[in-house]
Protein backbone atom coordinates (compact mmCIF):
# COMPACT_ATOMS: atom_id res chain seq x y z
CA UNK A 1 0.00 0.00 0.00
CA UNK A 2 1.57 3.01 -1.26
CA UNK A 3 1.91 6.68 0.86
CA UNK A 4 1.33 8.97 -1.64
CA UNK A 5 -0.75 12.19 -1.27
CA UNK A 6 0.18 14.65 -4.01
CA UNK A 7 1.05 14.99 -7.31
CA UNK A 8 3.25 17.86 -8.76
CA UNK A 9 3.99 18.50 -12.44
CA UNK A 10 6.18 21.06 -14.29
CA UNK A 11 5.79 21.99 -18.11
CA UNK A 12 7.81 23.92 -20.43
CA UNK A 13 7.78 24.29 -23.86
CA UNK A 14 5.80 21.58 -25.60
CA UNK A 15 3.67 21.20 -21.86
CA UNK A 16 0.61 21.55 -23.90
CA UNK A 17 0.93 18.65 -25.96
CA UNK A 18 2.55 16.49 -23.40
CA UNK A 19 -0.93 17.12 -20.57
CA UNK A 20 -3.08 16.68 -23.44
CA UNK A 21 -1.58 12.86 -23.49
CA UNK A 22 -1.21 12.48 -20.02
CA UNK A 23 -3.90 13.95 -18.03
CA UNK A 24 -7.34 12.08 -19.91
CA UNK A 25 -5.33 9.02 -18.83
CA UNK A 26 -5.58 9.66 -15.14
CA UNK A 27 -8.46 8.43 -13.47
CA UNK A 28 -12.10 10.82 -13.13
CA UNK A 29 -11.78 10.10 -9.39
CA UNK A 30 -7.92 9.91 -8.69
CA UNK A 31 -6.84 9.21 -5.18
CA UNK A 32 -4.46 12.80 -4.99
CA UNK A 33 -4.59 15.92 -6.09
CA UNK A 34 -2.53 16.98 -8.93
CA UNK A 35 -1.06 20.44 -8.61
CA UNK A 36 0.78 21.38 -12.40
CA UNK A 37 2.76 24.38 -13.34
CA UNK A 38 3.45 25.23 -17.22
CA UNK A 39 4.85 27.87 -18.43
CA UNK A 40 2.69 30.49 -20.71
CA UNK A 41 2.53 33.62 -21.86
CA UNK A 42 1.14 36.19 -19.00
CA UNK A 43 -1.71 37.09 -20.89
CA UNK A 44 -2.63 33.40 -22.06
CA UNK A 45 -6.08 33.75 -20.09
CA UNK A 46 -8.20 31.06 -18.45
CA UNK A 47 -8.85 28.96 -21.71
CA UNK A 48 -5.79 26.18 -21.02
CA UNK A 49 -7.35 24.51 -17.92
CA UNK A 50 -11.08 24.92 -19.23
CA UNK A 51 -9.45 22.89 -22.95
CA UNK A 52 -8.01 19.94 -21.01
CA UNK A 53 -11.18 19.85 -18.54
CA UNK A 54 -13.02 19.30 -21.81
CA UNK A 55 -10.79 15.91 -22.93
CA UNK A 56 -9.91 14.80 -19.44
CA UNK A 57 -12.03 13.00 -17.03
CA UNK A 58 -10.44 14.13 -14.45
CA UNK A 59 -11.73 17.44 -13.02
CA UNK A 60 -8.91 20.08 -14.40
CA UNK A 61 -9.38 23.58 -13.52
CA UNK A 62 -7.51 26.90 -12.66
CA UNK A 63 -5.96 26.98 -9.23
CA UNK A 64 -7.63 30.28 -6.88
CA UNK A 65 -5.94 31.51 -3.99
CA UNK A 66 -6.76 29.75 -0.59
CA UNK A 67 -8.78 26.15 -2.26
CA UNK A 68 -9.12 23.88 -0.55
CA UNK A 69 -7.26 20.64 -1.80
CA UNK A 70 -9.32 17.55 -3.30
CA UNK A 71 -8.48 14.04 -4.89
CA UNK A 72 -10.38 13.52 -8.34
CA UNK A 73 -9.00 17.38 -9.30
CA UNK A 74 -5.62 19.00 -10.90
CA UNK A 75 -5.20 22.66 -10.33
CA UNK A 76 -3.27 24.61 -12.63
CA UNK A 77 -1.44 28.08 -11.63
CA UNK A 78 -2.72 31.04 -13.07
CA UNK A 79 -0.56 32.81 -15.66
CA UNK A 80 1.89 35.59 -13.43
CA UNK A 81 1.35 34.42 -10.85
CA UNK A 82 3.49 31.70 -8.52
CA UNK A 83 1.62 28.62 -6.77
CA UNK A 84 2.64 27.12 -3.29
CA UNK A 85 1.45 24.04 -2.06
CA UNK A 86 0.16 23.92 1.64
CA UNK A 87 -0.83 20.57 3.33
CA UNK A 88 -4.68 20.71 2.10
CA UNK A 89 -4.47 23.86 0.36
CA UNK A 90 -2.90 26.29 -2.56
CA UNK A 91 -1.80 29.67 -1.99
CA UNK A 92 -0.64 31.93 -4.88
CA UNK A 93 1.76 34.41 -4.92
CA UNK A 94 3.04 37.68 -6.88
CA UNK A 95 6.69 37.41 -5.77
CA UNK A 96 9.10 37.98 -8.44
CA UNK A 97 10.24 35.80 -11.00
CA UNK A 98 12.18 33.01 -10.65
CA UNK A 99 14.91 32.49 -13.50
CA UNK A 100 12.65 34.58 -14.83
CA UNK A 101 9.23 32.51 -14.97
CA UNK A 102 6.25 33.23 -12.49
CA UNK A 103 4.68 30.33 -12.68
CA UNK A 104 8.30 28.61 -11.43
CA UNK A 105 8.03 24.98 -11.26
CA UNK A 106 11.13 24.84 -8.61
CA UNK A 107 8.89 27.14 -6.58
CA UNK A 108 6.26 24.83 -6.58
CA UNK A 109 8.12 21.74 -6.13
CA UNK A 110 9.82 23.33 -3.37
CA UNK A 111 6.87 24.25 -1.37
CA UNK A 112 5.01 20.88 -2.19
CA UNK A 113 8.42 19.36 -0.89
CA UNK A 114 8.10 20.79 2.11
CA UNK A 115 4.39 20.78 2.84
CA UNK A 116 4.14 16.39 1.84
CA UNK A 117 7.77 15.44 2.15
CA UNK A 118 7.89 11.27 1.61
CA UNK A 119 4.43 11.47 0.29
CA UNK A 120 5.07 13.76 -2.73
CA UNK A 121 5.37 12.25 -6.33
CA UNK A 122 7.17 15.21 -8.83
CA UNK A 123 7.03 15.03 -12.40
CA UNK A 124 9.32 17.17 -14.60
CA UNK A 125 8.03 17.20 -18.39
CA UNK A 126 9.07 18.70 -21.57
CA UNK A 127 10.62 22.08 -21.74
CA UNK A 128 13.45 24.10 -22.67
CA UNK A 129 14.91 25.87 -19.58
CA UNK A 130 16.01 24.10 -16.32
CA UNK A 131 13.03 25.29 -14.45
CA UNK A 132 12.02 22.77 -12.21
CA UNK A 133 15.36 20.49 -11.48
CA UNK A 134 16.04 22.28 -8.44
CA UNK A 135 12.83 21.30 -6.66
CA UNK A 136 13.40 17.74 -8.12
CA UNK A 137 16.08 17.63 -5.96
CA UNK A 138 14.09 18.89 -3.11
CA UNK A 139 10.94 16.27 -3.29
CA UNK A 140 14.23 13.51 -3.74
CA UNK A 141 16.30 14.99 -0.75
CA UNK A 142 12.62 15.08 1.38
CA UNK A 143 12.14 11.38 0.30
CA UNK A 144 8.95 12.11 -2.55
CA UNK A 145 9.27 9.88 -5.69
CA UNK A 146 10.56 11.75 -8.68
CA UNK A 147 9.45 10.90 -12.37
CA UNK A 148 10.97 12.72 -15.26
CA UNK A 149 9.52 11.92 -19.28
CA UNK A 150 11.73 10.32 -21.66
CA UNK A 151 13.59 13.24 -23.22
CA UNK A 152 13.52 11.22 -26.57
CA UNK A 153 10.00 11.47 -26.59
CA UNK A 154 9.82 15.32 -25.23
CA UNK A 155 9.07 18.83 -27.42
CA UNK A 156 11.93 19.94 -26.03
CA UNK A 157 14.33 18.18 -24.05
CA UNK A 158 16.41 20.65 -22.09
CA UNK A 159 14.16 20.61 -19.16
CA UNK A 160 13.79 16.38 -18.79
CA UNK A 161 17.87 16.36 -19.72
CA UNK A 162 18.40 19.21 -16.34
CA UNK A 163 16.24 17.56 -14.45
CA UNK A 164 18.00 13.66 -14.95
CA UNK A 165 21.00 15.07 -14.48
CA UNK A 166 20.86 16.77 -11.15
CA UNK A 167 18.58 14.07 -9.48
CA UNK A 168 18.78 10.72 -9.09
CA UNK A 169 15.21 10.02 -10.85
CA UNK A 170 13.43 7.19 -9.65
CA UNK A 171 11.82 6.66 -13.11
CA UNK A 172 12.46 7.84 -16.67
CA UNK A 173 9.13 7.33 -19.07
CA UNK A 174 7.97 7.99 -22.22
CA UNK A 175 5.39 10.30 -22.31
CA UNK A 176 2.37 7.68 -23.10
CA UNK A 177 3.50 5.57 -20.06
CA UNK A 178 3.14 7.97 -17.51
CA UNK A 179 -0.48 7.94 -17.61
CA UNK A 180 -0.85 4.20 -16.91
CA UNK A 181 1.63 4.52 -14.18
CA UNK A 182 -0.92 7.14 -12.40
CA UNK A 183 -4.02 4.31 -13.31
CA UNK A 184 -1.60 1.93 -11.87
CA UNK A 185 -1.13 3.36 -8.76
CA UNK A 186 -4.78 4.23 -8.39
CA UNK A 187 -5.70 0.70 -8.78
CA UNK A 188 -3.64 -0.01 -6.41
CA UNK A 189 -4.68 2.84 -3.85
CA UNK A 190 -7.74 0.76 -4.05
CA UNK A 191 -6.74 -2.54 -4.30
CA UNK A 192 -4.37 -2.94 -1.58
CA UNK A 193 -1.92 -4.69 -3.22
CA UNK A 194 1.09 -3.26 -4.82
CA UNK A 195 1.31 -3.72 -8.43
CA UNK A 196 4.64 -3.39 -9.58
CA UNK B 1 26.39 2.44 29.38
CA UNK B 2 22.61 3.82 28.43
CA UNK B 3 21.61 3.20 25.26
CA UNK B 4 18.78 5.71 23.25
CA UNK B 5 16.29 4.05 20.89
CA UNK B 6 15.29 6.27 18.50
CA UNK B 7 11.35 4.98 17.59
CA UNK B 8 9.69 5.70 14.74
CA UNK B 9 6.97 8.34 16.53
CA UNK B 10 9.64 10.90 18.31
CA UNK B 11 11.56 11.16 14.74
CA UNK B 12 10.60 14.28 12.99
CA UNK B 13 10.79 14.50 8.89
CA UNK B 14 12.91 17.09 7.65
CA UNK B 15 9.76 18.98 6.60
CA UNK B 16 8.16 19.01 9.76
CA UNK B 17 11.43 19.88 11.50
CA UNK B 18 11.67 22.68 9.56
CA UNK B 19 8.08 23.96 10.11
CA UNK B 20 8.93 23.39 13.83
CA UNK B 21 11.61 26.53 13.64
CA UNK B 22 9.49 28.61 11.52
CA UNK B 23 6.75 28.65 13.97
CA UNK B 24 8.98 29.33 16.68
CA UNK B 25 11.01 31.52 14.84
CA UNK B 26 8.41 33.94 14.32
CA UNK B 27 7.12 33.41 18.12
CA UNK B 28 10.36 35.32 18.80
CA UNK B 29 9.41 38.31 16.40
CA UNK B 30 6.02 38.46 17.78
CA UNK B 31 7.27 38.60 21.22
CA UNK B 32 10.60 40.16 20.76
CA UNK B 33 9.78 43.43 18.56
CA UNK B 34 5.59 42.62 18.65
CA UNK B 35 5.18 41.87 14.74
CA UNK B 36 3.09 39.45 14.64
CA UNK B 37 3.62 36.78 10.92
CA UNK B 38 2.22 33.73 12.94
CA UNK B 39 -0.93 33.75 10.49
CA UNK B 40 0.90 34.54 7.31
CA UNK B 41 0.86 31.83 4.57
CA UNK B 42 3.29 29.34 5.68
CA UNK B 43 4.19 28.63 1.88
CA UNK B 44 5.67 31.81 1.37
CA UNK B 45 7.17 32.66 4.59
CA UNK B 46 9.35 29.52 4.28
CA UNK B 47 10.65 30.67 1.05
CA UNK B 48 11.32 34.26 2.00
CA UNK B 49 13.01 33.11 5.52
CA UNK B 50 14.90 30.49 3.13
CA UNK B 51 16.23 33.00 1.22
CA UNK B 52 17.38 35.32 4.27
CA UNK B 53 18.75 32.25 5.92
CA UNK B 54 21.05 32.35 2.59
CA UNK B 55 21.90 35.51 2.65
CA UNK B 56 23.15 35.45 6.14
CA UNK B 57 25.20 31.78 5.92
CA UNK B 58 23.42 31.11 8.41
CA UNK B 59 22.83 26.78 8.05
CA UNK B 60 19.02 26.38 9.29
CA UNK B 61 16.25 28.60 10.16
CA UNK B 62 16.78 28.01 14.02
CA UNK B 63 20.02 29.50 13.74
CA UNK B 64 18.39 32.53 13.05
CA UNK B 65 16.45 33.03 16.36
CA UNK B 66 19.85 34.11 19.01
CA UNK B 67 20.60 36.84 16.05
CA UNK B 68 17.18 37.92 15.63
CA UNK B 69 16.88 38.30 19.49
CA UNK B 70 19.61 40.20 19.81
CA UNK B 71 20.70 42.64 16.35
CA UNK B 72 18.02 44.78 15.37
CA UNK B 73 19.24 45.14 11.75
CA UNK B 74 18.62 41.87 11.30
CA UNK B 75 15.39 41.81 12.59
CA UNK B 76 14.85 44.80 9.93
CA UNK B 77 15.78 42.50 7.83
CA UNK B 78 13.45 40.16 8.49
CA UNK B 79 10.39 42.52 8.67
CA UNK B 80 11.93 43.60 4.58
CA UNK B 81 12.24 39.88 3.88
CA UNK B 82 8.13 39.43 4.68
CA UNK B 83 7.28 42.78 3.74
CA UNK B 84 4.40 42.51 -0.13
CA UNK B 85 6.45 44.86 -1.51
CA UNK B 86 5.46 44.42 -5.35
CA UNK B 87 3.22 47.20 -6.56
CA UNK B 88 3.23 49.05 -10.03
CA UNK B 89 1.03 51.86 -11.35
CA UNK B 90 -2.30 50.84 -12.81
CA UNK B 91 -1.76 47.57 -12.19
CA UNK B 92 -4.34 45.12 -13.62
CA UNK B 93 -5.76 47.75 -16.12
CA UNK B 94 -9.27 45.93 -16.45
CA UNK B 95 -9.48 46.00 -13.19
CA UNK B 96 -9.11 50.18 -12.85
CA UNK B 97 -11.36 50.45 -16.30
CA UNK B 98 -14.36 48.38 -13.95
CA UNK B 99 -13.79 50.50 -10.85
CA UNK B 100 -14.23 53.27 -13.39
CA UNK B 101 -17.41 51.99 -14.93
CA UNK B 102 -18.91 50.33 -11.93
CA UNK B 103 -18.27 51.84 -8.62
CA UNK B 104 -17.74 55.27 -9.87
CA UNK B 105 -21.00 56.14 -10.22
CA UNK B 106 -22.11 55.26 -7.09
CA UNK B 107 -19.16 56.88 -5.36
CA UNK B 108 -20.77 60.50 -7.42
CA UNK B 109 -23.51 60.32 -5.95
CA UNK B 110 -22.12 61.50 -2.39
CA UNK B 111 -20.89 64.99 -1.81
CA UNK B 112 -18.00 63.52 0.25
CA UNK B 113 -15.87 59.79 0.00
CA UNK B 114 -13.68 58.12 1.49
CA UNK B 115 -11.07 55.27 0.15
CA UNK B 116 -8.85 53.00 2.04
CA UNK B 117 -6.33 51.49 0.08
CA UNK B 118 -4.73 48.47 2.78
CA UNK B 119 -1.57 47.24 2.46
CA UNK B 120 -0.50 49.67 -0.03
CA UNK B 121 2.97 48.95 -0.06
CA UNK B 122 5.21 52.65 -1.93
CA UNK B 123 1.30 53.91 -2.70
CA UNK B 124 0.79 52.84 -6.34
CA UNK B 125 -2.41 52.07 -6.42
CA UNK B 126 -3.74 54.95 -4.49
CA UNK B 127 -1.94 57.36 -6.87
CA UNK B 128 -3.45 55.49 -9.75
CA UNK B 129 -6.87 55.86 -7.62
CA UNK B 130 -5.95 59.79 -7.45
CA UNK B 131 -5.45 59.77 -11.08
CA UNK B 132 -8.54 58.20 -11.82
CA UNK B 133 -10.62 60.33 -9.70
CA UNK B 134 -9.28 63.51 -11.08
CA UNK B 135 -10.07 62.43 -14.56
CA UNK B 136 -13.71 61.24 -13.37
CA UNK B 137 -13.70 65.27 -11.75
CA UNK B 138 -14.53 63.30 -8.25
CA UNK B 139 -11.32 64.17 -6.57
CA UNK B 140 -12.16 66.95 -4.53
CA UNK B 141 -14.90 64.91 -2.97
CA UNK B 142 -12.45 62.47 -2.15
CA UNK B 143 -10.60 61.40 0.92
CA UNK B 144 -7.98 58.66 -0.03
CA UNK B 145 -6.17 56.65 2.99
CA UNK B 146 -3.06 54.48 2.10
CA UNK B 147 -1.80 52.05 4.91
CA UNK B 148 1.32 49.37 5.52
CA UNK B 149 2.69 47.80 7.89
CA UNK B 150 5.80 48.25 6.52
CA UNK B 151 7.02 52.31 7.60
CA UNK B 152 9.79 52.62 5.17
CA UNK B 153 7.47 51.84 2.36
CA UNK B 154 4.75 54.37 3.69
CA UNK B 155 7.80 56.89 3.68
CA UNK B 156 8.36 56.23 -0.15
CA UNK B 157 4.71 56.37 -0.51
CA UNK B 158 4.51 59.90 0.87
CA UNK B 159 7.36 61.52 -1.32
CA UNK B 160 5.91 60.30 -4.35
CA UNK B 161 8.96 59.54 -6.05
CA UNK B 162 9.23 56.59 -8.37
CA UNK B 163 11.87 55.62 -11.14
CA UNK B 164 10.91 56.92 -14.30
CA UNK B 165 10.83 54.14 -16.41
CA UNK B 166 8.16 52.85 -14.61
CA UNK B 167 5.79 55.31 -15.68
CA UNK B 168 5.99 54.28 -18.95
CA UNK B 169 4.70 51.09 -17.50
CA UNK B 170 2.32 52.88 -15.71
CA UNK B 171 1.20 54.91 -18.54
CA UNK B 172 0.39 51.66 -21.15
CA UNK B 173 -1.72 50.63 -18.20
CA UNK B 174 -3.55 53.45 -17.72
CA UNK B 175 -4.11 54.10 -21.36
CA UNK B 176 -5.06 50.45 -21.06
CA UNK B 177 -7.61 50.96 -18.33
CA UNK B 178 -9.47 53.82 -20.34
CA UNK B 179 -7.54 56.93 -19.70
CA UNK B 180 -7.32 59.32 -21.87
CA UNK B 181 -6.07 62.59 -19.66
CA UNK B 182 -2.28 63.68 -21.00
CA UNK B 183 -0.45 61.52 -18.04
CA UNK B 184 2.70 62.96 -18.41
CA UNK B 185 0.38 65.96 -16.66
CA UNK B 186 0.75 64.19 -13.67
CA UNK B 187 4.40 64.19 -13.26
CA UNK B 188 7.61 65.95 -13.64
CA UNK B 189 10.55 64.28 -14.68
CA UNK B 190 14.04 65.00 -13.55
CA UNK B 191 16.89 63.09 -13.98
CA UNK B 192 15.99 59.50 -13.80
CA UNK B 193 13.22 59.75 -11.48
CA UNK B 194 9.46 61.29 -11.99
CA UNK B 195 8.03 63.54 -9.07
CA UNK B 196 4.27 62.71 -8.96
CA UNK B 197 2.42 66.47 -8.71
CA UNK B 198 1.23 67.80 -5.23
CA UNK B 199 -2.06 68.05 -6.69
CA UNK B 200 -2.18 63.91 -6.64
CA UNK B 201 -1.22 63.93 -3.37
CA UNK B 202 -3.20 66.78 -1.63
CA UNK B 203 -6.29 64.09 -0.32
CA UNK B 204 -3.70 61.32 0.58
CA UNK B 205 -2.78 60.30 3.95
CA UNK B 206 -0.40 57.76 3.68
CA UNK B 207 0.07 55.99 7.55
CA UNK B 208 1.66 53.02 9.14
CA UNK B 209 -1.33 50.55 10.14
CA UNK B 210 -1.06 46.88 10.73
CA UNK B 211 -3.54 44.68 9.37
CA UNK B 212 -2.63 41.72 11.54
CA UNK B 213 -3.55 43.66 14.81
CA UNK B 214 -4.70 46.80 14.55
CA UNK B 215 -8.42 47.99 14.51
CA UNK B 216 -11.07 49.88 12.43
CA UNK B 217 -10.02 52.30 10.04
CA UNK B 218 -13.20 54.31 9.98
CA UNK B 219 -15.80 54.39 7.69
CA UNK B 220 -14.99 53.68 4.28
CA UNK B 221 -16.86 53.46 1.17
CA UNK B 222 -14.60 51.90 -0.82
CA UNK B 223 -11.43 49.80 0.48
CA UNK B 224 -9.18 48.22 -2.01
CA UNK B 225 -6.95 45.61 -1.39
CA UNK B 226 -4.95 43.39 -3.77
CA UNK B 227 -2.53 40.74 -4.17
CA UNK B 228 -2.46 41.11 0.00
CA UNK B 229 -4.44 38.82 1.38
CA UNK B 230 -2.79 35.88 -0.79
CA UNK B 231 -0.16 36.38 1.86
CA UNK B 232 -2.25 35.50 4.78
CA UNK B 233 -3.59 31.89 5.88
CA UNK B 234 -7.12 31.06 6.26
CA UNK B 235 -7.66 32.72 9.61
CA UNK B 236 -5.81 35.86 9.01
CA UNK B 237 -8.02 36.27 5.90
CA UNK B 238 -11.55 35.80 7.57
CA UNK B 239 -10.38 38.38 10.47
CA UNK B 240 -9.32 40.86 8.18
CA UNK B 241 -12.10 40.40 6.16
CA UNK B 242 -14.01 41.13 9.37
CA UNK B 243 -11.91 44.27 9.72
CA UNK B 244 -12.79 44.87 6.11
CA UNK B 245 -16.31 44.54 6.81
CA UNK B 246 -16.65 46.48 9.89
CA UNK B 247 -14.94 49.40 8.02
CA UNK B 248 -17.05 49.52 5.69
CA UNK B 249 -20.35 51.60 5.51
CA UNK B 250 -23.45 50.69 4.29
CA UNK B 251 -23.03 49.48 0.40
CA UNK B 252 -19.42 50.33 0.62
CA UNK B 253 -17.19 48.45 -1.78
CA UNK B 254 -14.47 46.37 -1.32
CA UNK B 255 -12.23 45.25 -4.20
CA UNK B 256 -9.67 41.99 -4.12
CA UNK B 257 -6.84 41.17 -6.56
CA UNK B 258 -7.65 39.32 -9.63
CA UNK B 259 -6.89 36.10 -8.37
CA UNK B 260 -8.57 36.44 -4.63
CA UNK B 261 -11.83 35.89 -3.57
CA UNK B 262 -14.75 35.82 -0.95
CA UNK B 263 -15.16 32.62 -2.29
CA UNK B 264 -13.86 30.56 0.24
CA UNK B 265 -14.58 32.81 2.90
CA UNK B 266 -16.74 32.75 6.22
CA UNK B 267 -17.90 36.30 5.48
CA UNK B 268 -19.11 35.90 1.54
CA UNK B 269 -22.62 35.75 2.46
CA UNK B 270 -22.47 39.61 4.01
CA UNK B 271 -21.57 40.85 0.22
CA UNK B 272 -22.57 40.66 -3.31
CA UNK B 273 -20.67 40.22 -6.52
CA UNK B 274 -20.17 42.99 -8.43
CA UNK B 275 -17.72 41.83 -10.90
CA UNK B 276 -16.79 38.32 -10.93
CA UNK B 277 -13.91 38.37 -13.10
CA UNK B 278 -12.59 41.83 -11.66
CA UNK B 279 -13.08 40.95 -7.73
CA UNK B 280 -15.23 43.89 -6.89
CA UNK B 281 -18.02 43.20 -4.36
CA UNK B 282 -20.43 45.44 -2.40
CA UNK B 283 -21.18 45.09 1.24
CA UNK B 284 -24.86 44.03 1.79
Amino acid sequence: MHKYAAVVIGASTGGLQALMTLLPEVPEDFFAPVIIVMHMDQNAGGFIPTYLNGLSAIHVKEAQDGEPLMSGTAYMAPPGYHLLVEKGNLALSVDNPVRYSRPSIDVLFESAADAYADELIGVVLTGANSDGSQGLEKIKRYSGLVIVQDPETAVAAAMPRAAIEAVAVDHILALDKIGSFFRKLHNETHSGIKIW
Amino acid sequence: MITYEHTDERMMKKNELEDLEVELLLEVVYRRYGYDFRDYAKATVKRRLNGLMGSTNSSCLSALIPSILHNEDLFLRFVSALSITVTELFRDPMFYKELRELVFPVLSTYPFFKVWHAGCATGEEAYSMAILLKDAMLYDRAQLYGTDMNKSSIDKAKEGIFPLDTMKQGQSNYVKSGGRAAFTDYYCARYNAAQLSKQLSKNITFSVHNLVCDKIFGEMNLIVCRNVLIYFNRQLKDRVFSLFCDSLCHRGFLCLGTKESLEFSCLKDKFETISQKQRIYRKL
